[in-house]
């Protein structure tokens, strides 16, 4: 196991950081996808209500695979073939993001409902606009609440950027099945892939624990 | 390509022996799904418990353990059980591999589910039945458990849902379930494509958003 470490350390730095970097890519435009479709599914408009729930149900519930393998089997030689290159990163990234922002799009609509009425009533009544209430005062303080489950998302963003192995992404795992299968050392390369996933995702995944456990106690969070 | 070829293409997909080969495809999703979900409630029940009961030493290894399991991309998973175990002499076959993936990475997710079931039971429960002459494994089994069961059903059924979207991950061993297969019947015809994801995404999607209405009509029920 310290033997592949060593040996194949920056095989692995590759792939490390190119995991965070979809990872990290893919947090950006999901947040944005999400918080678009969080703030149409609540603007008053039956129509478009509609539309941005049936986006967020859908992507929901199909597997990020599907959507993944969508990009990288059909869209790709589609827009090869108009001279747009789009490799397994580019796809499994965007795949990445259209499946995040569904769970990002809940979870920030879920934050904006828990805001008192009397804050959108308030901007309306002082002489804002909607959006410019939406945009100063609902969102800010949603944003605020929905930090611990943003962190969440952003733990199962990177354990799902392992996806990209199917598509030649190059990323931590389609590199580790790479040394797997050179080395014949299975049980020690995927120890080692493990260790560099959860130098990512342990301290997360803590930090959101203690941001929980203070804002439970009362504190502010 | 025009438009009547496409269209004409897309029907062909849907022809009876394509449709039939999904259909077993989903029978292994959902079969791998049960399973699963089942080994993993029974065994997250226990770790969840072992936690939340705070035995020295003993439960803060398994918390431990639960957070790393919880941490591990579940693919890495699928590919230790089928790819390194043999390495130590455990021999799976795909079908078990994956069952043991699921479960080992479920129990840790349910586990987490059942623990803050637990905690969310009011603490006059434990010191009602504990006043009553209740030993405390009947108080937890007979008194406790009941009541954080009902409260975690919506999760433990969110979790189900995520499961059976991550089976298609198991294509991965080659675990012959929904998404191989179209894989497999759109690798034989390549206008295929379009129709063959069409179809999995609303089979995925029926059994997943069908999932999701049946735990808001459970939620209600039990309110």
């Amino acid at each position: 196991m310290i033997e592949i470490l060593t040996k194949y350390f920056a095989t692995f730095a590759d792939g490390f950081l190119i995991t965070l970097e979809s990872s990290i890519i893919a947090l950006i435009g999901s947040l944005v996808l999400g918080t678009l479709f969080a703030v149409l599914q609540l603007v008053p408009n039956k129509f478009v209500n509609r539309l941005a729930q049936a986006y967020v149900e859908i992507f929901r519930n199909i597997p990020l695979l599907v959507i993944t393998l969508f990009f990288f089997a059909f869209v790709a030689p589609l827009v090869t073939h108009l001279g747009i290159a789009m490799d397994g990163f580019t796809a499994g990234t965007i795949g990445l993001t259209l499946y995040t922002s569904s769970f990002i799009a809940e979870v920030i609509r879920a934050s904006i409902n828990a805001i008192p009425k009397g804050q959108m009533e308030a901007g309306r009544t002082n002489g804002m606009t909607w959006w410019q209430t939406m945009r100063l005062i609902i969102l800010p303080q949603a944003f605020k609440m929905s930090i611990p489950s943003l962190g969440n998302q952003f733990i199962n963003l990177v354990k799902n950027s392992s996806v990209l192995a199917f598509v030649a992404g190059m990323d931590l795992m389609y590199q580790a099945n790479n040394i797997a299968q050179s080395t014949f050392d299975s049980m020690g390369t995927y120890m080692v892939v493990a260790l560099f996933y959860l130098v990512i995702t342990l301290p997360l995944s803590y930090g959101m624990k203690y941001i929980e456990y203070r804002s439970n106690r009362g504190g502010n969070a | 390509m025009s438009i009547a070829m496409t269209l004409a293409s897309t029907i062909e997909a849907f022809n009876y022996y394509n449709l039939r080969y999904l259909f077993i495809g989903l029978l292994y999703t959902l079969s791998v799904s049960v399973i699963s979900i089942a080994l993993s409630f029974v065994f997250g029940s226990i770790f969840g418990i072992i936690v939340y009961e705070k035995i020295p030493y003993f439960s803060r290894w398994v918390s431990i353990a639960v957070d790393i399991v919880r941490n591990l991309p579940l693919l890495l998973i699928i590919f230790f059980m089928y790819f390194a175990l043999p390495n130590i002499g455990v021999h799976l076959s795909i079908f078990w591999a994956s069952i043991a993936a699921f479960t080992f990475f479920e129990s840790a997710m349910v586990s987490e589910i059942v623990r803050g079931g637990i905690m969310a039971v009011d603490k006059g429960q434990f010191e009602g039945a504990r006043a009553n002459g209740l030993t405390n494994a009947q108080t937890m089994f007979r008194i406790v458990l009941p009541q954080a069961y009902k409260k975690i059903v919506p999760p433990l059924v969110s979790q189900f849902i995520s499961l059976v979207k991550d089976t298609s991950l198991a294509t991965g061993i080659v675990l012959p379930e929904l998404m191989y297969r179209g894989q497999i019947i759109y690798g034989q015809n390549s206008n295929y494509m379009i129709p063959v994801f069409i179809m999995l995404a609303i089979i995925y999607f029926v059994v997943n958003f069908g999932l999701s209405l049946i735990s808001k009509r459970i939620e209600k029920n039990l309110a």
